[in-house]
């Protein structure tokens, strides 16, 4: 906290700003707070984790969470299917859906940002062909087309993560190249011209900063789409493989026991839900903050 | 008119090139040699390796490859499957009707629902009911549907045992395939019953195919409509003294309607990638079930044929919606 409200005093303008905005939406702040929750469970997973996520305690099988008959507070959320503490995977689970929001969303929006960029700034021909290639890209559903590079790369973690990664991209692509061609023409970008600013100076340092914001909401945004995807993929086996204490994964293994053991199937998705509802929340805070057209004057 | 068709179709065909580009280049992509994995765990004589080399055309060179593939893709040849031997192009329009009646059901179930929420919530905005309705819409649309099939079978089928857990009717029933469509089916086969087992089959897909649509719909049109309802005309109308439901109804709704069909146009793609979920879940014999099995069971020439084909759906249907668009609306065709 001391160190935002020092970033506050040395630019006062901006951020608080940003701010002001943010906190009027009261969703949005409710979204910020579980979102800090979620990380400071996923960085602390190991710390407050009363087991190890794979031990297997094989004398308590599928035991019930424990407000429920045959519960026990040792085992506070129940068992799985093998013996292994739910709470304990469900920490564990916040910090891989952690990694693959941060993964994915840093190299969609990295490897988005700079073709967008390059096709904001090249010859007709070269954005020409960039936009195509994206339109194709976006032809196929996502999740579908995240499915067939899984096969062809192998169904893991890492992989899920790349395939989410390349599907994800057109859109920063196209976000990036639209914020791109409105500035480019603007009094400012011509006068850096002027002085004589080179391309790599005009592209990073010039227009880039004025184009952050939709980026931005996007980035939120695109977090919980790849929390999503990821977990889907985990769920038909195609993500996260087990014994990983991913949510999806954990969920696909539930399936067979959902008429029998309901806390195996209810926790995973309930914390996958709480996460994804908690940075949708947020984004949409982010965008009414950060977008002066929507902003309620 | 006719200019902005051709600008539309101008980029419809490179798009679709591209995605045969795709589709060809996925199975030599794959790790590993296509006919060692079609052979199996039996293997394969060298003399029957040779033969399949040429069968398949894996001898020649890459673009002539590409050539005969797309010259095949153009007569509706997308090569056979592995597994049932048939045609990939035969097998995908016999089980379409299934995942199109289920995509059907699940937009006339979002549309119903999602859009006099929409309008509700923009006329009583910021009151307790719009900002009840729009956590739900949130909540809808952060929603894992795998997850929340799985909560529906737990109470609707487990608890309640209202519902059937899997396929598109009960085996009691057997008739002829006449439209595909079930519900249609299962009336003109006149079998009582019939039609209340495949509507009963029919719900819970339905509503986990269309929750997250349904979300959509619901904020878009509260967006849209609160657009329109701060425009003059309405508040001309509204100072003719004509009753709130005709302005709200007629004169607003019909204007922020526009943006709405939009969404729906493009929710294709959204729809086709849930259905791959819910028809796994639901054991549904449709599209995303078939594409999920085959890359399961590696029938590369189903997931490639399945591959183009959605993809060449999915580009028509945008391609429709932007050129009725461009109809309705002729400041677009100008851009």
């Amino acid at each position: 906290m001391t160190d935002a409200t020092q970033n506050m005093v040395q630019r006062p303008g901006r951020l608080r700003e940003f701010w002001h905005y943010f906190r009027e939406n009261r969703g949005a702040v409710i979204g910020l707070w579980l979102f800090a929750g979620f990380v400071g469970v996923a960085l602390l997973a190991d710390l407050i984790a009363p087991y190890d996520p794979t031990e297997q305690f094989r004398e308590y099988l599928l035991q019930p969470p424990v407000w429920q008959e045959g519960g026990s507070w040792a085992f506070p959320l129940g068992t799985d299917v093998v013996g292994r503490d739910m709470l304990s995977r469900l920490l564990h689970g916040a910090r891989f859906s952690f990694y693959i929001g941060i993964i994915v969303v840093s190299v969609a929006a990295s490897g988005g940002i700079l073709v967008g960029l390059l096709a904001g700034f090249a010859p007709k021909w070269l954005d020409t062909i960039i936009m195509r290639v994206m339109d194709i890209i976006l032809a196929f559903p996502s999740l579908l087309l995240a499915l067939v590079l899984v096969a062809i790369l192998g169904p893991s973690l890492i992989n899920a993560m790349i395939a989410i990664a390349i599907v994800l991209q057109p859109h920063y692509v196209r976000l990036t190249r639209a914020s791109v061609i409105a500035e480019r023409s603007k009094d400012y970008v011509t006068a850096a011209k002027v002085t004589g600013a080179r391309l790599p100076r005009l592209m990073f340092i010039t227009v880039l900063p004025n184009c952050l914001s939709p980026i931005i909401v996007q980035a939120a945004l695109s977090f919980s789409t790849a929390i999503l995807d990821a977990a889907a993929l985990g769920f038909l086996g195609m993500g996260a493989q087990p014994p990983t204490p991913e949510w999806g994964s954990m969920l696909a293994d539930a399936r067979e026991f959902i008429l029998r053991a309901w806390w195996v199937v209810t926790f995973p998705g309930l914390a996958i839900l709480i996460t994804v509802l908690a940075i949708n929340l947020m984004g949409d805070g982010l965008r009414d903050a950060l977008d002066p057209k929507l902003k309620r004057s | 008119m006719l200019k902005y068709l051709f600008s539309r179709l101008l980029t419809f065909l490179p798009t679709f090139f591209g995605v045969t580009i795709i589709s060809f280049a996925f199975i030599r992509m794959l790790p590993g040699d296509p006919i060692i994995v079609m052979a199996g765990e039996r293997g394969i004589s060298d003399e029957r390796y040779a033969e399949l080399v040429a069968k398949f055309g894996f001898d020649k060179p890459i673009y002539q490859q590409y050539f005969d593939y797309l010259w095949g893709v153009m007569q509706g040849d997308l090569g056979e499957s592995f597994v049932t031997k048939k045609p990939v192009w035969d097998e995908f329009f016999a089980l379409f009707p299934a995942t199109l009646e289920l995509s059907i059901c699940a937009m006339i179930f979002a549309l119903a629902v999602g859009l006099p929420a929409g309008v509700i919530a923009a006329v009583n905005r910021g009151k307790l009911f719009d900002r009840a309705l729009m956590t739900t819409a949130l909540v809808g649309y952060s929603m894992p549907i795998f997850w929340w099939a799985l909560l529906l079978i737990i109470v609707v089928s487990g608890y309640m045992g209202l519902t059937p857990v899997s396929g598109r009717i009960s085996l009691l029933y057997y008739f002829d395939n006449t439209t595909g469509f079930m519900l249609i089916d299962s009336l003109l086969s006149g079998q009582k019953g019939a039609f209340g087992s495949a509507v009963q089959h029919l719900v819970l897909p339905t509503i986990v195919l269309g929750t997250v649509p349904l979300a959509v719909i619901a904020r878009q049109t509260r967006s849209a409509m609160l657009e329109v309802l701060s425009e003059d005309y309405i508040r001309t109308a509204r100072a003719k003294g004509l009753r709130p439901s005709r302005v709200n109804g007629i004169h607003a709704l019909r204007n922020a309607l526009i943006p709405v069909i939009t969404v729906i146009g493009l929710s294709v793609g959204t729809l086709l990638a849930g259905a791959i979920l819910t028809e796994t879940i639901f054991s549904w014999p449709g599209i995303g079930k078939w594409m999920v099995d085959s890359i399961f069971r590696r029938d590369y020439p189903v997931v490639q044929g399945g591959l183009l084909l959605i993809a060449v759906m999915v580009m028509i249907v945008n391609l429709t919606v932007d050129i009725l668009y461009g109809y309705i609306n002729p400041k677009i065709r100008k851009r």
